[in-house]
């Protein structure tokens, strides 16, 4: 199977709805992102892989302000990121995010978590809320365990939930940061499989994540990163079959070593 | 060793060896594992025995029940129980309008039955309950307690409020607004504003530093120098206000414990899916921060109940105020008399705390929804 084939349906558009420009953030002293240039396009499926530290993750949160940059720009669907909270609100309705650790909610069933932001941000009527997120539980195969809490629930169930607690709020674009790296390994193919679902969907992804073979088959760009820089981008079969600076050769050869 | 090799894999579930539990199991686990809780278990077991009967005999085999003083004077060794069922009014009301009783009798009923109903967690309705215990109640309360001549109500002034009836009000007072106040001042503490944080933690710690006896002192004494001549305060009422900003002190750093234990990730996921900061904390950080700390909540609370007692030195007769001055009687002076009346005064505290106590391990189970972290 080719990544032509494999992607055939899903269409990237020329429309840019991430900007980022000249982007550098620190933490204190320690520079963590240095002038990231980056476009993503609607409809594209981007992976951003690189050693620990790199910055990748750093990179994503500061999509949707879980973390600040310090110069630069960062624009969104039209609307600036700036230290403007309605701006930021603005952006958080339309870009999901999906964490290593699920960041469920505890204390809220299954089915609270989904209908949360939809009521209390979009004040949908709390009946429409629970139809929309019971459809969406449908789609990531677990309507039945909406009355249950996220304690009870497997890894792999918890993720999903945490995916479709997202999408309830119908983003955008999605972020997902690691998304399986938590996981037991017999739990990450039903997390990706969801995944894969989305990106044949048509909906804007960017994956931190180690999972090439997700990467290979979904994305449609692969971003190497390492010491807070953006090393090489490229298709994923050229990114992986002829891979061109010295940092990303190392890199590949130590995760596909075995 | 060559070759794979292969199980069945249907090995059947077998019972434990030895019993683990019912209750020889139980004491051979608690009560008898080796020889140092064996001794313990024993010495434990004759101290018991040597306190409890004496201490039952005393307050209720031996006891007296009926016939007033003369009963106590002819057989001192037990309780005198009869020196409570006549002074019952005055330990209830203090120095209330004895006409007026009615008024009381009616909040206290209201207060018993909102309680109870509040506890059935099945009640429709519960949520209009809540809103009228929290914010209709105290109003009722106070104009009723006070009285209001438009209404033809007869104004019963502070002075006469007294037993049992001021502990309630004094300790839910403090109750009611200091569980509030203490969380906004945790919040404040934990704010990223400078200003916020620091006059949070000023508030705080000034409050934590003096003794509820000096807050007391300052609030009968020193307090009226601040204000303009002519005009007066109600002293309860500051004792009230003492009470309730000297709790809201405990409770706050109280809640920020329970802050701090709430893991990044509910922040940031409450933030991705762009919850604004006070519904994030409404819904998602304080409802799993208060469940941690319900047994420090309702520790303050507890201290809260015990702490009313105190009023006793600005000259406001709370039960234990008005139970010592009734042991002044000539009366009934009788040897028993003083401790029959502590006594009682200690099992009405201790039922009440305990009842609290109760209240909080059930709410903890109840709210457990078995995730772990």
């Amino acid at each position: 199977m080719t990544t032509d084939n494999a992607n055939a349906g899903m269409q990237v558009s020329n429309e840019v709805v991430i900007k980022i420009a000249d982007m550098n953030k620190w933490y204190g002293q320690f520079h963590v992102l240095k002038d990231i240039n980056l476009d993503v396009h609607r409809g594209e499926r981007i992976v951003i892989c690189g050693p620990s530290g790199s910055g990748k993750s750093t990179l994503i949160r500061c999509i949707n302000r879980l973390e600040e940059h310090q110069k630069g720009s960062i624009n969104v669907d039209g609307i600036e990121l700036t230290n403007d909270l309605k701006n930021i609100d603005a952006i958080r309705r339309e870009v999901g995010m999906v964490f290593q650790h699920f960041n469920l909610f505890p204390h809220l069933t299954v089915l609270e978590n989904c209908t949360l932001a939809p009521i209390w941000v979009k004040k949908m009527p709390k009946k429409e809320a629970e139809e929309v997120a019971m459809q969406y539980l449908e789609r990531v195969r677990i309507p039945e365990q909406a009355l249950k809490f996220p304690g009870q629930l497997s890894g792999g169930q918890q993720q999903r939930v945490a995916i479709a607690r997202s999408l309830c709020m119908s983003p955008k674009i999605m972020l997902f940061d690691e998304p399986t790296s938590a996981l037991d390994p017999e739990m990450i193919k039903e997390v990706l499989d969801v995944m894969i679902e989305l990106a044949h969907e048509g909906m804007t992804m960017i994956c931190v994540t180690h999972e090439m073979g997700f990467a290979k088959t979904v994305a449609n760009r692969v971003i190497f990163m390492d010491e807070g820089q953006i090393i090489e981008e490229n298709e994923p079969e050229e990114f992986f079959n002829n891979p061109q600076s010295d940092r990303t050769q190392l890199f590949l050869s130590q995760i596909l070593a075995h | 060793m060559a070759g794979g090799r292969i199980y069945s894999g249907d090995l059947p579930d077998q019972p434990a060896p030895m019993a683990t539990e019912g209750p020889v199991a139980w004491l051979r686990d608690n009560m008898f594992n080796g020889v140092f809780n064996t001794v313990l278990t024993i010495l434990m077991g004759l101290l018991l025995l040597w306190m409890v009967p004496p201490a039952l005999n005393w307050l209720v085999f031996n006891a007296n029940w009926t016939g007033g003083a003369e009963a106590c004077r002819v057989n001192p060794d037990g309780a005198c129980w009869p020196f409570v069922s006549a002074r019952w009014e005055q330990f209830l009301y203090g120095f209330y309008e004895k006409s007026e009783y009615w008024r009381v009798n009616i909040l206290l009923a209201v207060l018993a039955v909102g309680i109870v109903l509040l506890v059935f967690e099945k009640m429709p309705g519960r949520k209009y309950i809540a809103f009228f215990m929290l914010f209709i109640y105290p109003i009722m309360a106070f104009i009723l307690l006070y009285g209001n001549e438009k209404l033809g109500l007869p104004i019963v002034d502070t002075p006469q409020w007294g037993g049992f009836m001021l502990t309630l009000v004094i300790a839910l007072s403090g109750i009611v607004a200091s569980l509030p106040l203490g969380i906004l001042l945790a919040l404040g503490r934990r704010s990223k504003m400078p200003i916020i944080s620091l006059l949070s933690t000023i508030f705080i710690e000034f409050w934590r530093g003096i003794p509820l006896v000096a807050v007391l002192f300052m609030a009968t004494i020193m307090f009226p120098l601040f204000l303009p001549p002519g005009m007066s305060f109600d002293q309860l009422l500051r004792a009230i206000i003492g009470v309730a900003l000297f709790a809201s002190a405990y409770m706050a750093e109280v809640v920020r414990g329970g802050l701090q234990a709430i893991p990044k990730g509910q922040y940031e996921g409450a933030m991705a899916l762009g919850l604004p900061y006070p519904k994030m904390m409404r819904l998602i950080v304080l409802p799993q921060a208060l469940k941690i700390v319900i047994p420090g909540i309702v520790n303050t609370f507890i201290g809260l109940f015990k702490d009313t007692t105190l009023v006793l030195i600005i000259a406001l007769f709370d039960l234990l105020g008005i139970v010592q001055a009734s042991i002044a009687d000539p009366n009934w002076s009788i040897r028993s008399v003083p401790y029959s009346g502590y006594a009682f005064v200690a099992i009405v505290f201790w039922i009440c705390c305990y009842a609290m106590a109760r209240y909080s391990r059930y709410m903890e189970a109840k709210l457990h929804t078995g995730h772990k972290r």
